[in-house]
């Protein structure tokens, strides 16, 4: 096979619909995704998922099917276990998949990298036994493996879910603890209901698991404040104030949660131009309505292009694929918008919903601005208090403050800190997020050892590059025969 | 090391094998990711911080954050983006304290 048309990063609902929509136009396409089976973390492991794990993860998840079945029975060469760690002009992709490295070219790029959990900044959270509640969910998809004595914290429809096929796995968690208030934050979404209104199956689904939650007595707390994870060498306890009183649940897991955010380490690798989403409270790319960047030749769907979630990712990457079988030749724009057409009012529907829930499941206040001593870059153990120094020592952005503090410069590459950093620089310069900016993306993206360096595959000629191709191909086979 | 673990498993497993964690034996589901096997198995600490020597284990187990770093026959990986396979030596990255 010669380069392909399109390169896709990620196998979540945007990618494997990109992927199907640009080949059923005619386009060769290579999907690289870092994980071994399709999915993304939404589907994680859907294939593998027996009716009893369908059960307790519900049949949103089990939908996935759908799109990892159009995926296999479409000509698409999906390449899983692809760690993208550069992404240069042309656009060349350097990848490790195993313990060596490889490249590929293609002349168009799609980014479907989906979402990273907001960074929830608490005191206690780098101890063992505070996860994300997506890695809870991950946990149980991947490996049917459940928290037992588990706290939920923090904000949003997630906690829910979690919570509830936590409890129809027959671990229910010990409490939800939601920092939301039940007066403002539902008074202000408010306003927002009656679009929620045509996304009601939506909302019908949040009443149906929180009457699932009340029936199994899982205790739930709202406007709580004062968050803080006790525990010397782990989790122990979620210490925090509700109801006009201190509280103290001991626990062996803490699983916190105050939304997701778009993850924007590739997009920003290449420059894309990024703006701060008020609403979203994180930054997003700037798009046309196709998912185009202002990079010609890339394009970016699904939760990495904003929040919106499976549904719209899936019909973004749809949309994103005709744009491009129409730059590449292979429809005509009336082709391509026709086919348009049903997509983007499908997309209304399903972006119904945001305003409502975005405001009524706020970030965490004290989240978005940490302690002074609360630790907010993870790898480096940087605390809040030395941002707010460095701001005052004169650090107007997170490159700056990188090199001050170190901030961002760990292993997670500020995928975990950037957004804290970014806004305890903004409030501190009494700047927007805008201005402030964000911390230079670089390459590698994703650590790379040595050996697999030494171990790429630096085809010259034709006949090599079909040698590597043919390799990747097996694991498609391998998973027909799954 | 390996105690009471805090987290439960859905599945019986099928194959169980022979894997080192530190000074610990253990017996993990063959091919189950590496991090949920060793939570499931009880081990609390995957590494300590370079920086301060704090304790550290998987938080996000989606190939993010990086705390569940763990070295590997001696090449330091993130254990939530590999499989269990028989006979891994597993240890904490070690020698990397700031006060060396």
């Amino acid at each position: 096979m010669a380069d392909p048309d399109l390169a896709i990063i990620g196998a979540g609902p945007a990618g494997m619909a990109a992927a199907v929509t640009a080949a059923r136009a005619g386009l060769s396409v290579v999907v690289l995704d870092e994980q071994a089976r399709p999915g993304g973390q939404i589907y994680r492991d859907v294939d593998r998922a027996g009716p009893e794990h369908g059960a307790i993860l519900g049949a949103d998840y089990m939908q996935g099917t759908t799109l990892t079945q159009a995926l296999r029975s479409t000509p698409v060469a999906h390449i899983p276990g692809a760690v993208v760690w550069a992404i240069e002009d042309g656009f060349r992709l350097s990848y490790t998949i195993g313990d060596r490295s490889a490249q590929m070219t293609a002349p168009r790029l799609l980014l479907a990298t989906g979402a990273l959990e907001r960074p929830m900044p608490i005191p206690g959270w780098p101890l063992p036994g505070v996860m994300t509640a997506g890695a809870a969910q991950i946990l149980l998809k991947g490996s049917g493996v459940l928290a037992n004595r588990a706290v939920l914290a923090g904000s949003g429809p997630l906690i829910y879910l979690v919570a509830t096929q936590m409890v129809r796995a027959g671990v229910p968690p010990l409490a939800l603890v939601e920092t939301r208030t039940a007066g403002g934050d539902l008074i202000r979404a408010m306003r927002y209901l009656p679009g929620a209104l045509r996304g009601w199956r939506g909302l019908a689904k949040g009443l149906g698991l929180l009457a699932q939650l009340r029936r199994a007595g899982v205790p739930r707390f709202t406007g709580a404040t004062k968050l803080a994870v006790e525990g010397l060498d782990r989790a122990e306890a979620l210490r925090f104030h509700a109801g006009g009183r201190d509280h103290r649940i001991a626990c062996d897991t803490v699983l916190l949660h105050h939304g997701v955010v778009p993850n924007t380490q590739a997009a920003r690798s290449l420059n894309v131009g990024h703006c701060w989403n008020a609403m979203q409270q994180a930054f997003v790319p700037v798009l046309d309505i196709w998912g185009g960047t202002d990079r010609p030749g890339v394009f970016i769907a699904g939760d990495g292009a904003g929040i919106g979630g499976a549904g719209v990712a899936e019909i973004a990457g749809r949309l994103a694929a005709l744009q491009i079988a129409q730059e590449a030749g292979h429809l005509s724009k009336a082709e391509r918008d026709a086919q348009a057409a049903p997509l983007r009012r499908a997309r209304a529907r399903e972006l119904a919903i945001r305003s409502f829930l975005d405001t009524a499941y706020p970030p965490c206040p004290e989240a978005l601005r940490p302690a002074d001593n609360t630790l907010v870059c993870r790898c480096e153990e940087v605390t809040a208090g030395e941002i707010r120094r460095a701001a005052m020592l004169g650090c107007l952005g997170p490159n700056q403050a990188k090199s001050f503090t170190r901030a961002g410069m760990g292993p997670c590459q500020g995928r975990y800190c950037g957004l804290s950093v970014t806004a305890l620089l903004a409030e501190a310069t009494s700047q927007s997020p805008d201005t402030t900016g964000y911390a230079r993306v670089r390459p590698p993206l994703k650590p790379v050892t040595l050996a697999e360096l030494a171990a790429m595959d630096i085809t010259t000629s034709q006949g090599d590059q079909d040698d590597r191709t043919d390799r990747h191909q097996p694991t498609h086979e391998q998973d027909r025969q799954a | 090391m390996p105690s009471q673990s805090p987290f439960s498993t859905l599945d019986a497993p099928d194959t169980l094998v022979p894997v080192r964690f530190d000074d610990a034996d253990l017996m993990l589901p063959l091919g189950m990711n590496l991090a949920a096997a060793l939570l499931a198995a009880g081990i609390d600490t995957f590494r300590l911080t370079p920086t301060s020597g704090a304790p550290r284990a998987p938080f996000c187990m989606m190939g993010a954050c990086f705390d569940c770093l763990v070295a590997i026959d001696g090449v330091t990986r993130q254990a939530c983006q590999q499989d269990v396979s028989e006979g891994m030596i597993i240890t904490r990255p070690a020698g990397q304290t700031s006060d060396g």
